[in-house]
Parts: structure tokens; sequence; C-alpha cells
């Protein structure tokens, strides 16, 4: 969610819903936090980190997991600054209070590439303070200088008199020393584990079927729930006959919501089958009407007729347009082409489910959530208690993608089991999950180029129409901030090439339907229409796709390092095997730098074979590569299904699409060979989650205009006829 | 209705309507939360479970229609995490997420008890469950690995 970082609004509101940064509170977190998860005899040094009597070193995480192993890579943190014995390592999670919120995003939520890029900093250096009343401690007891003592792997030593004494046994004295204000880090050289391949914590429950999802969660006397919603979006439940589901055996209660009807049983079968004998009349005076073929019309309509210059915080609409007019005097001649894309399902394999038990004074939910601290607020509204009396449990999620940081299940969990006294864990079937995400937006993005004498272009106007985030997302908290351009739908334009000027206008165009944050948010369109507007601009001023990129590229550039990395390593000066095509793109968000070259072939007309993919990541410290490997892989994975098949279209303001049958991904056998390298350099963090996704649709888009002649435009690649082979 | 299921080698005892899925028996009935709902029509493979040795996708399968069929859940590959795709999975740290795992495993599992070594193509028809986090190679690998055959570093 690369918008999120750069969005001043979006900022603000997360600044106002938390009380304070974690770096203002960990100096005693704990001691004003009592924490469920910390062992009554374990030691707190700080907020994040504690000590137990036999070693164990507990860090206490803000980030949920959600298929990312960004815990692993904190744990790598935090034992290469403390000097721990890798085996020593434990990870749990925070409780949700101020004190453990996301230094980056001020926040307890997992988004935006931020759980490693946004900690890795206040992470160390929370580590190292740690390290530093360990040896205070140790040096009181020696009564030597603490400069005379070292760490190694748990220990204080003294290295002249060979005396050591194991972290354990000084917790207790170094938790009553002041932490320091100023702390060195450990030097590079003597990292041990940031850099190095880290085996994954939450992989080995994975294995076996021990992991706990949110729809695995038990509790006494729990009911399931399951409901359906009105199908055209906004409209409301007009009445229903309780009575069919109240005879399905096990069905306890027939819940009706607003613009959904639930039903509560003993099993989920029961809830299920009690549904399917319900006939809710839905009220749609108020719905969405809309259709996706009238939708498509009107957003290039909306990139036709210009909008709202989108202006960067230290300028403004008039500067901007007087600037983009000026650069264009210059050019010879102009390029413009139009790309569309669909809205895009998250289709997390987990379908949304939310555990919620309701007291008189408190409240508890077990959920798989990227957003606890936002969860909690908005049920703590709903229930009318104070935010401290409802506490959040963190399951594992079966994927997330932006999809749950949303807060749509947790409400209609609490709300069911407010009004049945019980225990509820409402479970989702698929088909709603389908019908009823917040979904990436439908896009027309159009570029228009000046191009210059030298065939380069000297200004590029970005004219872009879709649906708002903010509007939708996150109950709509943020709505404020998407008017009159919602910086998180359109994104930050590309800055990564030479281009003297660029322009950003903006159509907001809504129909209703609910829109919200997808793995790697505005890149997935923009940088699909400006690599492959890119690549057109070299073809027409007869270059390789490559040349061209770099006359655009600063030649001490992340990017063209990275690019030339991946030529290098892609064999894409060498002649390719015989039928062969090569395509390329890249991107640059949330701090790192991706760039795909694809090698494909055409096995008929129009059955694309896609036989490698070569990836170059420049995250900046790489600190787990194996995982970052494994990032690279699914995003490309993610990629390719919108690439080929991506696409939720509305009719009468429903969502058509209601399951995997219809709403296809890409299977093993369509996954081609992927070679990712790891540029290692010395900038802190970026992401690595949302980053390999943008650049597939425009590498492949490229590949296949190399192989056809033809430039596919519009995604997925299905409405062109093309499949994978 | 009372249903005796042979499940990982036990008799258990079940009252459910005959029209529930074995998915739902095993979870809700069962505990056996291992095995996972992901589409309820069959399509992912989220729900794979061995019958008779079989892979069979339980959240179409009506508990009537199982009769005395041996069923197999992920909780029963072993009790140690030992067996060699369990092991070849941590070894290729295939889960991300993890929630189509167990559908994974167990369709690998069958696959290499009617193919020992099997071919690229043998793993592409067999292995048709979907992942949406990408583990697709790592899970080819890892068949391989556990089936003793060489392994690419990586594609």
């Amino acid at each position: 969610m690369s918008s999120l970082a750069q969005n001043p609004a979006r900022r603000a509101f997360i600044a106002r819903a938390a009380a304070s940064g974690f770096l203002v509170a960990f100096g005693d977190a704990f001691a004003t936090t009592p924490s469920a998860h910390a062992t009554s005899a374990a030691t707190s040094l700080n907020g994040w980190i504690s000590v137990a009597p036999d070693g164990v070193v507990t860090l206490l995480s803000n980030t949920s997991e959600i298929g990312q192993g960004t815990g692993t890579a904190l744990a790598q943190i935090l034992a290469n600054e403390l000097d721990l014995d890798w085996h020593a390592v434990k990870i749990d999670m925070a409780p949700v209070t101020p004190a453990f919120v996301n230094a980056k995003w001020r926040e307890y939520a997992t988004y935006g590439s931020g759980g490693v890029a946004g900690q890795f900093s206040p992470l160390r250096q929370a580590a190292a303070k740690a390290r530093s009343v360990l040896i205070s401690a140790a040096a009181a007891q020696w009564k030597v200088a603490a400069e005379e003592c070292d760490t190694d792997l748990g220990f204080v030593v003294h290295a002249s008199s060979g005396r050591r004494l194991p972290y354990a046994d000084l917790a207790q004295a170094a938790s009553h020393l002041p932490l320091p204000a100023q702390v060195a880090l450990m030097p590079r050289e003597r990292w041990r584990y940031i850099g190095r391949d880290a085996a994954r914590f939450d992989i080995p429950a994975k294995v076996d079927g021990s992991a706990v999802y949110g729809i695995d969660v038990k509790r006494p006397g729990m009911l399931t729930a399951t409901l359906v919603q009105s199908p055209s979006f906004g409209g409301r439940l007009a009445d229903v006959d309780a009575a069919p589901a109240m005879r399905v055996r096990g069905v306890r209660h027939v819940v009706k919501l607003d613009d959904a009807v639930a039903v509560v049983a003993d099993n989920y079968w029961s809830a299920k089958k009690g549904l399917a004998a319900l006939k809710p009349i839905w009220d749609n005076s108020q719905a969405s009407k809309h259709n996706s073929a009238d939708y498509a019309v009107a957003l290039a309509a909306g990139v036709r007729d210009g909008g709202t210059v989108f202006a960067r915080r230290d300028s403004s609409a008039e500067k901007e347009m007087t600037a983009f007019t000026e650069a264009m005097r210059s050019a010879q001649k102009t390029m413009e082409q139009l790309y569309m894309v669909p809205f895009l399902s998250h289709a997390t394999m987990e379908p949304m489910n939310a555990t919620v038990r309701v007291g008189s004074h408190a409240a508890e939910l077990w959920i798989p959530t990227q957003t606890q601290q936002a969860t909690r607020d908005i049920v703590a509204k709903e229930l009318g208690l104070p935010t401290s009396a409802v506490i959040i449990h963190t399951t594992l999620a079966g994927g997330g993608f932006g999809r749950r940081a949303e807060l749509d299940f947790p409400l209609q969990a609490a709300r069911i089991a407010k009004r049945t006294g019980a225990t509820v864990k409402l479970i989702w079937s698929r088909e709603e999950d389908m019908r009823h995400d917040f979904y990436r937006p439908a896009a027309a993005v159009k570029l228009t180029a000046g191009i210059g004498a030298d065939g380069l272009p000297v200004a590029i106007r970005f004219d872009s129409a879709c649906e708002s985030l903010l509007v939708y997302s996150g109950g709509g908290a943020s709505k404020a901030a998407a008017m009159p351009v919602d910086p998180t739908a359109v994104g930050e334009l590309p800055g990564y090439y030479k281009i003297p000027s660029l322009l950003s206008v903006v159509n907001t165009i809504d129909i209703g339907v609910p829109v919200g944050f997808w793995r790697s948010v505005a890149a997935s369109q923009n940088c699909f229409a400006y690599e492959c507007f890119v690549d057109e601009l070299a073809h027409a001023a007869k270059s390789d796709p490559v040349a061209y990129r770099r006359s655009l590229l600063a030649p001490d550039s992340r990017e063209r390092r990275g690019l030339d990395e991946a030529i290098a390593r892609s064999g894409w000066n060498d002649v390719a095997p015989a039928g062969h095509f090569r395509g390329l793109a890249l991107v640059h968000a949330n701090g790192s730098v991706v760039v795909h070259v694809v090698e494909l072939s055409l096995a008929d007309e129009h059955k694309v074979k896609l036989h490698r993919i070569t990836t170059v990541v420049d995250c900046g410290v790489a600190v787990n590569p194996l995982n970052i490997r494994a990032q690279m892989e699914g995003g490309i994975a993610f990629g390719l299904s919108a690439t080929f098949y991506g696409e939720i279209t509305i009719k009468d303001g429903a969502v058509e699409q209601s399951n995997f049958h219809d709403y296809r991904l890409i299977r093993l056998a369509d996954m081609p060979k992927i070679d990712v390298s790891i540029l290692e350099s010395g900038e802190s963090p970026g992401g690595v989650g949302e980053e390999a996704v943008g650049p597939v649709a425009p590498a492949i888009v490229n590949a296949l205009f190399a192989a056809t002649g033809r430039r596919i435009r519009e995604l997925p690649f299905s409405k062109a006829g093309f499949t994978l082979a | 209705m009372q249903y005796t299921l042979n499940i990982n080698g036990a008799q258990r005892q079940v009252d459910v309507d005959d029209d529930t899925p074995l998915l739902w028996v095993l979870r809700d009935a069962l505990s056996l939360t291992g095995t996972k709902f992901g589409c309820g029509m069959a399509v992912c493979g989220a729900c794979t479970v061995h019958l008779d040795g079989r892979p069979t996708r339980s959240c179409v399968l009506p508990v009537s229609a199982v009769g005395s069929a041996r069923i197999a859940t992920i909780e029963s590959l072993s009790s140690d995490r030992s067996h060699a795709l369990q092991q070849a999975w941590i070894a290729e740290q295939v889960p991300q997420c993890g929630y189509c795992q167990s559908g994974m495993l167990m369709a690998a599992a069958a696959l290499l008890s009617s193919k020992p070594h099997p071919s690229d193509a043998d793993i592409d028809d067999a292995m048709t469950n979907l992942c949406r986090c990408g583990t697709y190679n790592r899970v080819r690998r890892a068949i391989k690995r556990a089936a003793g055959m060489p392994v690419e570093e990586q594609t």
C-alpha cells in the first residue's frame, strides 16, 4: 500500500488515532501496560523486549502474520542488536496499546510494506539500549567499567578477567537502570543475523495443521454465524421471514442487520443451510445501479475531459500546469495512449471471519486482522465501551493483501454477538467474500507525452479516473482527505525517470462499488500504464527498451543499477532461444526498486508460455534474503493472476463473479521459473511485500509486443483473447 | 444421523445431518481444523483429504457418501513433522500465509504414493490447488526434495 506513506491526510488521521509513537513510550511501556503475553517471571527491559529466567528473550510485535514473514525479520533485528543466541528468541503479539504502534504509521497495524521498513531503526535502537543496560548491570556487579565489557550471544563478558554472566541473571538489575538516550548500534562487521537467511518461525505449524487461523478459533459455548449481504452495493434489508431458517436443525438465531441477514447456529453447515432457506427482500432504492460496461465508458471520458490537478505538497495546481505547459513548448511531437484496468478482488484463501464475545463491561475479539487498533476502536464505539475494554487477540491470517485492513467483518460479528448474547464466530462464504470486497479500483490512465528532438520525453501528463479508496476504506473515517483528489487511489507520480515535467490530473468517478487497498495499491495501475508507455515511447524513437530507459535513468541511481543487473542476469543481450521473446518493466515503490525481465513464447496465436522471470530487487538492507525471495515470488504470482485473468465486473450495482471458477487465479502449472537476485545496498530497508506486483503486467505486455507486434493496453489479457499455455 | 467414520486410523462417532460435507464434520464435529475451508465448490483444494488414499476435496463430499472409507487428514501425516514432505516443506520454506498448505501437502502425499518420482508434468497435473501467496515453485521443489530427486537451486 505504497501511497499511505506519502499521504499526509492519511498520516494525520493515523496520528490522531494513536495517542503516541512507541519511541516516546517505550521506556516503561511494560510497567504501565501489564500484558497477558508476558510471563510473570519474565523481566521487561523496555516495552518491546523481555528476558525470561531461562534466557529466552521475547519480542512483542505489532505486525500481523499474514503470510509475509515479518515477525521473523523483526526477531533477526532484535537478535542482531541484542547479541542473542538465535534459539533463545521468541516473538509474540503485543497488546494493542499506544506503546506498541508501528513507528512509521503511528498505528498498531500491518500495511504499506512497513513492518520491517518502518521499524528497522527504532527496533535496533530499542534492542541496543536493552543491551546497554545489561552491560551496565554486569559492570556494576563486577565493579568494572562498562567500557571493559562486551556481549556474546546472550552473555555479558569481561574479557580481561574471563567472567561471563547470562542475560537472564542480569535482567532484574538491568530493568531498574535508566535506558541511555544515545547508544551505539552494532557495527556492520558484527551483524550475525541481519542479512542472513533465517527460517521463518511460523512455518513448522503450517505443515501439520496445527497453526490456528481466525477460522479455527474455538471458544466455550461458541456459536457459528454466516450471512448474506445485499447483492447490490448500498441496498438495505427490507424484510426477511426468519421462520424457514429457524426450522433447520441447529439454527439458534436469525439476526437482521441493516444491509445483511445472518443465521447463527451450532455449526457452520447448519448456519449455511438456514441461510439458504431464507428469502430476504432487499430495498434497492438507494443502491448502486451501475454496470461495468457503462463505467468503462465513463472512465474513458473521465481521462478525456480533464479534472483536478493533483499538485505536489510543495506546489500548486497553477504552478504545475504552468511548468507543464512551459516544458511542452520544446516538444517536437506528442504521443498519447489510454490504459484500462478492472476492479480486482483480494481473494484471500481464508474467507473473512471474526469471533467475538461481548460481556456487559468488556468485549474480546479473536480475529485475523491487519488493523488491530482501528478494529478495537470501531468495535468499542459500536458497543458503547471504552477502548481499553475491547481486547484484540490476533490470530494467523490466511492472506491479507490489504483486505484485512477493513472493518466490516469485525463490526458485523460484534453486532451479531451482542444481539444473540453468545460468543459468535462469523464466517463468510466464499461467495460473500468475492462479492463484498473492497476492490482494487477499476481505473483508466491516459498518458500524454511531449517528445523532444532526441526522442526522449520532455513532459508527461497523467490523466487518471477511478473511485476514491478513502471514501470506502476504513469505514470512510478519512473520507475528507479524498477531496478533491484521493492520493491513495491515484498514487504519486513515478519520479524515477528523468523527465523535466510531470503533471497529474484526476477525475474521481464514484459508482458505489467499495474500493480499498490491494497489494501494491496505485502502483498496480500506474506501473502498468507507465512502463508500457515508456516501452511505446522507446519503440517510437526506434530505440531499444533498455537503452531508452537507461538514458532516462541517472547513472548512479538505484534504478539504473537494478536495470543493469537484471539485463546481465537475464541474458537480455544474448540471442534468445528460437521463438522466445523478452520484455521488461521496473518500479520504485516503498523505498525499494524491483525490475522484472520476462521471457515468453507463444504456444499458438493466443497461448502465452512464460519461461522465466528474472527479478532484481534492491530493498536497501535485506534483512532476511530467504523470505525476500519468497515475497518476490508471491508478488509475481499475484501480478500474474491479475495480468491474465483477474476481473470483477458489476451488473445492476452487484458483483457478477462469485467464486474461484469465475474469478480465476493462476495455478502451479502456470508459474514460470523465477530467478530472484537481491542487490544489497546500504539504504535503510524498503518494502518487499507489494513491490513485485506492479511490474509484472507491463513486462509481459512488452514481451508480447516483441513477440507479436501487438500492444495490450487493457487488463486482463483474457479480454484480448490471450491465456496462459 | 449417527455416523461412524474411520478417521486417521480411529473409529469416530458423529451425529450430523446427512448432507453435511465431510469438511465440516472434520472441522466442527471433530475439531480437526487443519483441513481448511476455501471455496465450498471443490475448486481451490484447501480442503483436500485422502479417502482410501485418494486425494479428495472434502467440502463437497456429503458425510453420507463416505461409508467405510479410510479418511486421512493433514493431522495424520506424522505426529512430529517427520514425514518426508513436511521436512521438505520446512527445508524449502514453502508456506507463506500457509492456509492452502494442508491441502497442498495432502495432494502431494497422494501424488508421491502413486508416483514416487513424479515428472514436472505429473506435478502440474496433480497439484491443482490454489495458493494466493504464490508458493507454487517452492511446492514443486519440496515435492522433488521429498522424492529424493534433484532440486534446481532456484526456479
